[in-house]
């Protein structure tokens, strides 16, 4: 009773917090190039550790190397809207206008990690936004396809990619819901964008021993990965997976002594 | 007087509606309750200068009411400029200032209106209960009107007519106050009418349309390539933009299962205050045609709210089942129903503009599906058409399809965590299963989210409400099944036979639809298609059909908040409990914020902050007047005057009992009423006429002694006895009255209800002009003091209503109300 009363105020303070009016963060629009890789790594280095601490929780194996990798490697900050520039290597989601958003650094990672990619994989994306998933893909595979919907961001995407000379993208404006029948099948599918449902084709174009990931939620916030795996013989299996490391407590004995991160 | 305060209280509903548009309900709430502050702040202004506004009053009044008219369109502009993202709220909680700054800017014209009434209470100290009369009955009438107009006007043409009423009030007042024939004033009330005239007439419209958050359902869709919106229609229950998409078909199948093939047809969007989406589907079929197995229909074949129809089976000997379907919105619920065999079905839709959109405007597209022969549309509130359904013999239902309208971001973000819903309450699924067929099925399907939480509630809810029909084995009546996106729960008053759980499962498997409960099932047989970590579903349905200790632990332990809601508690989609928010605080950075639910926190954001603020505006000037009159103030006949604090006491209790009174009641009467916009406008304005005419009436001697009684409590007293003996007989009797009179025609409903508030109301009217009458006389400075406090007691009240109302039930508030009247009349005493 007294713990929950002393969590209710510590809670108020927090909702009272906006009102205390704190000062913007300096802007970072023209900082030497060194000083934003110097950030990258650190906002990398900070991603692994929340990815670490959700594993350990899960027991899940470890994250891949070669993903964070690629994280060091992409400028993220050359994926936002310049007047975010100064954010773009804190570990939330930002809004790149459209109505669209760059997910989560942590959110990229472990969808990343969650596809297995191999450097021979040929990836499709519906719904490039800002292509930084795109891009952080390109780093690990030979191909990636990628759709967007909305002509402007398809547009944008398409110069920025070229700007940044990842050549081994390949972006246009497009109706996801028939992926790209032409380069299939992939090895790895990646919807991001907010589908009521899965389109069929997809999962056609899905290579066998292929995954698919599907981040399903509202702007800001990832509810949960949908995971479609085709198996060697053509079966689909699908899997839900929470991207944090939570113990709703439904069973009684449940996560007691560890887990709860109270 | 009247017409302020009618074009305040409308323009609350009306700025509530605006900002639902523009952002999401929850803020909207949040916003305006705040900006009502600004009545709290016009008292502090009275008090301050109060007597050098008195002293130029004919200027200064007719100005405030001008003021207040300009404000109203003019702060919702600027407010709508203010940058701010709401939604990031859990990364960056500045992006709240923004939210602060738009709240300052409404609460302009509260400032005004306010300044407008506390003078005239101030210049009419005798006159004290007819002022205030005017106030309440104005506000009665405003709440009436303006949901009569929002069904005419856009809230955007709404909100300028109300603008031209403030300046027609000061046009009013200005002969009012000066000396008679006085050319100036005559002058001034024709500039004010012109003033008036010009601002409806001239305002750009462009600059009062509410700008959607670019996040919204609505503006993303337009987005894309070929989409345009094709017709708007605007009613109080909210505002629908119907779009169609010429390049890429919308292809609105939530939940869709993946092992489906099909297709949904050429679909029509309706969007409801941008974000929550229905769909028309294009039938190609004469309106006499059996749509029997069309295969426009088939994708919703794939979808787990198809369920119960492969329970019931097609056809049989008695034709195809008799279907409800409450919530029918664009119809492919219904669609979906006659396409499975249904012989009939009803629909039932609360916005009688979605009818009409479906019915006229796309009556091509929808093969005329809402006026064909064996669909029959019923424009009622769910709830209220059940209970008012008299089943005949033959006429019950086989199946009651309670469909998925709202959408799953509103619905995953805790938009609706405020809100009271009684469709999905215990006492709900008694009336529905009560109006089922021998052998019928009652079906809900909701949003699916991982951890489970609102299917995991329905499942509890449906438990409770089985066992209080004298089930004792409730399982044996239960089936839930899960896509990877929606739930459906299948609920029966007999058990399942082992060939209808046959069929459950044998749908179930087709579809990749896992199975989270049905009559023995064993937990090797959940949690196979989607797989998720821990088979949470039918892990919580068990331990909730264990019953006594185990079920209580469950709810206790699980850190969402599923026990059932009732009537008296009608909050389905609460689910944030306290001790977990530190705990999801310190998720976010690992993906956690869905597990975040905001509605709760931002009501209980609002509280936190009215109080500051409220406490701002009152201390300040307390502390003000006691310097200015000296400590040893004395009245005329040398009596010392009522302290500030048992003023402010009185007030304080006052302005929150009459709003809990009034919220709660407002509660009990949608029930009865079963429509919640004329329930609010009866009840509100029913409400506040009475309680004017009991204000204006409070100066008659002849009132004042009957409330005496024998002399010794005063009237004060009285009326709040009266007030406390009423709602306390109400509060236990209404319950028994609406269960008989439920199936009363609309207006024997109305006229009851307000025969009902009509002595409540009066009472509750009267204790306010007394005590300020008291407080003019002895002590004058006291009565801005008084404003102020009632101003800022009215926010608090009406947020403070609903947090009693979320954890204790609307009896709770009733009986705090009754405190707070017992409360107000002890301390009048000493006024």
């Amino acid at each position: 009773m007294e713990r929950e009363l002393r969590n209710s105020i510590v809670c108020a303070l927090l909702l009272l917090m906006p009102l205390v009016g704190l000062s913007r963060p300096v802007a970072a629009q023209d900082e030497p190039r060194d000083r934003m890789a110097e950030r990258r790594a650190a906002m990398v280095d900070l991603v692994r550790r929340e990815l670490e601490e959700t594993r350990r929780i899960t027991r899940d194996e470890e994250v891949d190397p070669k993903v964070l990798e690629a994280m060091r490697a992409v400028p993220r900050h050359r994926f936002v809207p310049e007047s975010l520039r100064d954010r773009a290597y804190v570990n939330r989601p930002l809004p790149i206008g459209h109505g669209q958003t760059i997910s989560q650094p942590y959110i990229v990672a472990l969808m990343t990690d969650l596809l297995e990619v191999e450097p021979d994989d040929r990836v499709l994306e519906i719904g490039t936004g800002s292509a930084y998933q795109a891009a952080v893909l390109a780093e690990l595979v030979e191909t990636v396809y990628t759709l967007e919907i909305v002509p402007e961001l398809a547009a944008q995407a398409k110069e920025r990619l070229d700007d940044l000379g990842y050549g081994n993208v390949h972006a246009r404006h497009g109706d996801g819901y028939h992926g790209w029948p032409e380069h299939a099948p992939f090895d790895a599918v990646i919807v991001t964008a907010a589908a009521g449902h899965v389109p069929p084709p997809l999962i056609e174009q899905l290579a066998r021993g292929g995954t698919m990931v599907i981040p399903v939620g509202s702007p800001f916030s990832t509810q949960q990965l949908m995971l479609v795996k085709k198996t060697a013989d053509g079966e689909i299996r699908t899997r839900q997976v929470l991207p944090v490391a939570f113990v709703p407590l439904t069973r009684a004995g449940e996560g007691e002594g560890s887990g709860d991160g109270g | 007087m009247a017409v302020v305060s009618a074009a305040a209280i409308a323009s609350e509903i009306l700025y509530m509606r605006l900002l639902s548009i523009a952002l999401w309900h929850h803020f909207a709430y949040m916003v305006i309750s705040l900006a009502l502050l600004g009545y709290g702040a016009s008292g502090t202004l009275l008090s301050l200068a109060g007597a050098r506004l008195l002293r130029r009053l004919p200027f200064v009044l007719p100005s405030a009411a001008a003021l207040f008219g300009l404000s109203l369109p003019g702060a919702f502009v600027l407010a709508q400029r203010v940058s701010y993202s709401p939604l990031e709220v859990a990364w960056d909680p500045r992006e709240l200032l923004g939210l602060a700054a738009v709240y300052l800017l409404l609460s302009i014209p509260y400032l005004c209106a306010g300044t407008v009434i506390g003078l005239a209470l101030m210049r009419f100290p005798r006159g004290t209960g007819r002022v205030y009369g005017a106030d309440l009955a104005g506000a009665g009438l405003g709440a009436a009107a303006v949901i009569g107009v929002l069904f005419v006007l856009p809230p955007a043409e709404a909100l300028l007519a109300l603008g031209g009423c403030g300046f027609v009030a000061a046009a009013l007042a200005c002969p009012a106050l000066a000396a008679p024939r006085s050319g100036a004033a005559r002058l001034g009330a024709a500039g004010c009418l012109l003033a008036g005239i010009a601002l409806v007439a001239l305002w750009p419209r462009a600059s009062v349309e509410p700008r959607m958050s670019q996040f919204k359902g609505l503006p993303n869709a337009l987005r894309v390539p070929g989409v345009e919106v094709v017709a708007e229609r605007s009613s109080p229950l909210g505002f629908l933009s119907a779009v169609e998409s010429r390049q890429v078909p919308l292809r609105h199948a939530p939940g869709l299962s993946l092992a489906s093939k099909a297709v949904p047809p050429e679909q029509v969007g309706v969007f409801i205050d941008g974000d929550s989406m229905t769909v028309i589907d294009r039938v190609a079929a004469a309106p006499e045609e059996d749509l029997t197995g069309l295969p426009a229909a088939d994708y919703r074949d794939d979808l787990s709210s198809a369920l119960p129809y492969h329970v019931l089976g097609r056809g049989g000997e008695g034709g195809g089942p008799r279907v409800l379907v409450l919530g029918a919105g664009g119809g492919s619920e219904v669609l979906g129903a006659l396409a499975q065999g249904a012989e009939r079905v009803d629909a039932v839709e609360i916005d009688p503009r979605m009818v009409e959109l479906v019915r006229d405007r796309f009556a091509e597209h929808s093969g005329h599906l809402y006026s064909r022969d064996d669909v029959e549309v019923h424009g009622a509130e769910a709830r209220g058409f059940v209970a008012g359904h008299r089943p005949r013999e033959g006429a019950r239902w086989d199946l009651i399809q309670v469909a998925l309208l709202d959408s799953f971001s509103a619905s995953a973000a805790g938009v609706h965590a405020l809100s009271e819903t009684h469709l999905y309450t215990v006492e709900a699924l008694e009336a529905f299963l009560e109006r089922l067929a021998p052998g019928g099925v009652l079906a809900i399907t909701r949003w699916l989210e991982v951890p489970p939480r609102a299917s995991l509630k329905l499942f509890a809810t449906a438990v409770e409400a089985l066992e209080r029909r004298g089930v004792a084995r409730p399982g044996e009546r239960l089936v839930l099944i899960r896509s990877w996106k929606t739930a459906t729960l299948l609920v029966k008053e007999s058990p399942f036979s082992a060939d209808e759980i046959a069929a459950a499962r044998a749908f179930a498997e087709e579809r990749w639809f896992d199975l989270a409960w049905t009559p023995g099932l064993d937990r090797a047989q959940v949690n196979r298609f989607n797989v998720w970590d821990e088979p949470h579903l039918y892990d919580g349905a068990v331990e909730i059909l264990a019953g006594g200790v185990r079920r209580e632990r469950f709810f206790e332990r699980y850190k969402f908040f599923v026990e059932p809601a009732t009537d008296d508690r009608p909050y389905f989609f609460r689910f944030f409990k306290w001790r977990v928010l530190p705990e999801l605080l310190s998720l976010r950075g690992r993906g956690g914020t869905h597990l975040l639910e905001w509605g709760y926190p931002v009501l209980v954001a609002t509280l936190l902050q009215a109080l500051l603020f409220g406490l701002l505006l009152i201390v300040a000037p307390v502390a003000w007047v006691l310097r200015g009159e000296g400590p040893g103030s004395r009245d005329g006949r040398g009596r010392s005057g009522p302290g500030l604090g048992r003023v402010g006491l009185y007030f304080l209790c006052l302005g929150l009992a009459f709003l809990f009174v009034e919220i709660a009641f407002i509660q009990r009467f949608t029930l009865f009423l079963s429509h919640p916009l004329y329930a609010v406008a009866v009840v509100l304005a029913g409400f506040l006429l009475f309680a004017g005419a009991g204000s204006a009436a409070s100066g008659h001697r002849r009132v004042r002694g009957l409330l005496d009684g024998r002399g010794r409590p005063g009237p004060i007293a009285g009326a709040a006895l009266g007030v406390v003996a009423l709602s306390l007989l109400y509060s236990l009797a209404l319950p028994e009255l609406f269960a008989v009179g439920v199936g009363w025609p609309d207006g024997v409903k109305v006229v009851v209800a307000l025969a009902l508030i009509a002595p409540l109301g009066f009472l509750m009217g009267v204790p306010f002009p007394l005590g300020l009458e008291r407080v003019a006389a002895a002590r004058p400075a006291g009565v801005p003091w008084a404003w102020a406090v009632n101003g800022c007691a009215s926010v608090v009240a009406a947020v403070l209503a609903t947090l009693l109302a979320i954890h204790l039930g609307f009896v709770a508030v009733v009986l705090a109300a009754g405190g707070l009247y017992g409360a107000a009349a002890w301390v009048a005493r000493g006024l």
